[in-house]
């Protein structure tokens, strides 16, 4: 027993120095950590991402890889619960050595792995349409944030269909501040929300909600509730016969919920959106074949599972601009302004200030039939508002995340 | 107001009518129960696609679920009637192997199938023809169970069974069997229950976790004698949780309705039948 441990102790000690002096071969394969769930009440969700991830890495690596450098794709499943989240992510970083972490679906997650990847040197890519304000320096966000889709869509909702609004909103961080958003806006325009409810995850029974918001009288609904229970709310409101019009930043291009429920419970739902699979442009065909010819049996290519897919090529822009791994040369490239691919939605660049990025937005609207059309092309859209309340990650890293009533100082 | 409560009711009672057999009655603390639930939705919505009318797809679900629910019981549940613990972790892991294998085998969503059309106003308000028939569905559900256990000779052997089995078996009343049907009903009832709800809800293999919560709290509120006390459990719980809802959103509905059992039971800790029974005598 002694001299077994007394041998590991050598073994490691060994391996630690042959890491520590063996230099890069160009043969080494970059390594990427992805934490995608793929079981769990998030399940429908994260599928996607895992297959945008797993599509993007084979394209790249039949092309013959990151500078040369095959990509190793190693996926965890976290099962939508925080805790796993950590520990797969403190597991990722010190065990495995990856190069680049991605993933994580709510804010919740994310806020949860961040402060250990803020402990390490590693980057770290978050792939989803958020509440927006996380004004950090390892932390790079692909996915679309409030200024791109409540900005746009609250002012038109209001304009389209009236001043009254009401909420129904997941109880935790995402609904919470994308509520605040909403309230912020709406008051800007001279608006009133009339009603705002936050409902528990995992709530799936709405007759109550629905009376509330019979007897609260609001011209639309902003929806923003989460997962797979309270989506029950789109059915149950069709059969109380609510039909009203109703928006959202996550519902139809995120979770699909039009090729979910029979029509016409999606019936007036409008979205702003930089992805979603209706997009008929020739790159965004291209991507959807290429797509579908790997995991014939999707239902949706969502907009997650494409942040996902080309989450792996902006770090491949970085990493071939930088000539580096490292987050401090990657962020040189992203402090040039010019960190930009040609993604299916057209080009989309990493704002140096606020490592987000800038996105095509259009607006998207539901008939009773299901079928999607595009309502209004609001163009490329910049990250703006980070930059605006005072974030600036060229200047200070403030490893915060900022909402309207919480501003820097 | 009344709708309201009628539907939380319906939705308390369905989803504990079939635990109040298992875990009620014969003491199988059965974390499975909302799997049971997810079966009788699945096999409704898969028919339903087949193009099977929705009523026959609902009787297909709840006796798809109700045949599972005697496999189970012959399988593995009757090796842990001594060991109610065990049952516990037994059915647990039943319920995992469950929920992965269906995410597995048909994927982590379903398409749905669409609420039956029809609906009534009443002032300002509309509503959902379909909840009453929910509404129906938990009446009949108990009506159902009290007939059963009450008014048929299977009744009084299950009743005699689960007080003492061997005295039971001395008599000659085939305990095994009694068993095996009772866990059958309790499974066909959640099956029931799922296919209630189904066309109502977003289907996703770990949908029975909605309903397990609601189940257990019924149950246990309800208290041992399960035919006299889960009605009125679920009239009380309702009550509180309707008007909790009213007044200031789901949250503290649910919140509510959880504070609401811990009081009742550290009152009551017989439950509901308990205190009723004592009164009686």
């Amino acid at each position: 027993m002694k001299l077994r441990t007394r041998l590991s102790i050598i073994a490691g000690a060994l391996s630690v120095t042959a890491a520590l002096t063996a230099p890069t071969f160009a043969a080494d394969p970059i390594k990427i950590g992805l934490l995608e769930d793929i079981s769990g009440d998030l399940a429908v969700l994260g599928k996607p991402k895992l297959n945008g991830s797993l599509l993007a890495v084979e394209e790249i690596n039949k092309a013959g890889g990151i500078m040369g450098r095959q990509i190793e794709l190693i996926h965890l499943d976290p099962q939508g619960d925080n805790a796993r989240y950590q520990e797969f992510a403190r597991r990722l970083t010190s065990k495995d050595k990856v190069d680049v972490l991605i993933g994580g679906i709510t804010s919740a997650s994310r806020e949860a792995i961040r402060p250990i990847m803020n402990r390490t040197t590693i980057p770290y890519i978050y792939t989803n349409q958020y509440e927006g304000g996380v004004c950090d320096a390892g932390m790079i966000s692909n996915g679309a944030v409030p200024e791109q889709q409540f900005s746009t869509m609250i002012p038109y909702m209001m304009e389209k269909f009236g001043k009254k609004v009401y909420v129904i909103a997941a109880d935790y961080n995402f609904g919470q501040i994308s509520a605040e958003w909403n309230r912020m806006i709406v008051k800007e325009q001279g608006g009133t929300v009339v009603g705002e409810e936050f409902i528990p995850l995992g709530v799936s029974q709405f007759a109550q909600t629905i009376q509330n918001i019979q007897k609260a009288k609001p011209d639309w609904i902003l929806t923003i509730n989460v997962g797979a229970a309270q989506d029950s709310f789109f059915e149950q409101a069709a059969a109380a016969k609510l039909n009203l019009p109703m928006g959202s930043s996550i519902k139809i291009m995120l979770g699909f919920e039009h090729k979910r429920f029979a029509p016409p419970a999606l019936n007036r739902m409008q979205a702003v959106a930089n992805w979603f699979e209706e997009i008929d442009t020739p790159e965004a065909e291209e991507f959807k074949k290429r797509w579908h010819a790997k995991f014939p049996n999707e239902t949706y290519i969502n907009d997650m599972g494409y942040n996902a897919y080309n989450a792996i090529y902006q770090y491949k822009m970085l990493v071939e601009g930088a000539k580096s791994t490292k987050l401090a040369d990657l962020r040189k490239v992203i402090a040039t302004g010019k960190a930009c691919i040609n993604a299916p939605e057209g080009e989309i660049c990493i704002d140096p200030k606020s490592q987000h990025t800038s996105h095509r937005m259009r607006l998207i609207a539901v008939d009773e039939k299901h079928a999607v059309k595009v309502v209004k092309d609001y163009g490329v859209i910049q990250p703006y508002w980070l930059a605006k309340i005072g974030c600036d990650l060229t200047k200070k890293n403030d490893k915060k995340q900022y909402t309207p009533s919480d501003l820097p100082k | 107001m009344l709708y309201q409560f009628a539907d939380v009711f319906a939705f308390l009672i369905l989803s504990a009518a079939g635990l109040a057999i298992v875990f009620g009655m014969m003491g199988v603390i059965n974390m499975a129960h909302g799997e049971f639930i997810m079966c009788g939705a699945y096999v409704t919505v898969g028919l339903v696609h087949a193009g099977f009318p929705l009523p026959l797809a609902q009787l297909c679900g709840t006796l798809a679920a109700g045949v599972i629910g005697v496999i189970v019981e012959m399988a593995i549940v009757r090796k842990f009637y001594t060991r109610p613990l065990d049952s516990l972790l037994a059915t647990w892991g039943l319920s995992l192997v469950v929920t992965q294998g269906m995410l597995i085998l048909v994927g982590s969503s379903v398409a749905g199938i669409g609420t039956p059309p029809g609906s009534f106003a009443v002032g300002d308000y509309t509503f959902s023809v379909y909840r009453l028939v929910l509404f129906a569905g938990a009446l009949a559900a108990l009506g159902f169970v009290y007939l059963i256990f009450m008014r048929t000779k299977f009744g009084v052997h299950a009743r005699a069974t689960m007080q003492n089995a061997k005295m039971a078996r001395a008599l000659g009343v085939p305990v095994g069997r009694v068993y095996a049907l009772s866990f059958g009903i309790g499974a066909g009832l959640a099956g029931l229950c799922g296919a209630l709800y189904a066309p109502t809800m977003t289907l996703i293999p770990t949908m029975g976790a909605t309903f397990i919560v609601e189940s257990f709290v019924t149950v246990v509120v309800g208290g041992s004698n399960v035919l006299l006390g889960t009605a009125p459990a679920g009239i009380l719980l309702a009550a509180v949780r309707t008007s909790l809802n009213a007044w200031h959103g789901q949250i503290i509905g649910q919140i509510g309705m959880l504070i609401a059992v811990i009081l009742i039971i550290r009152i009551l800790p017989e439950g509901i039948s308990g205190f009723l029974t004592r009164k009686q005598r």
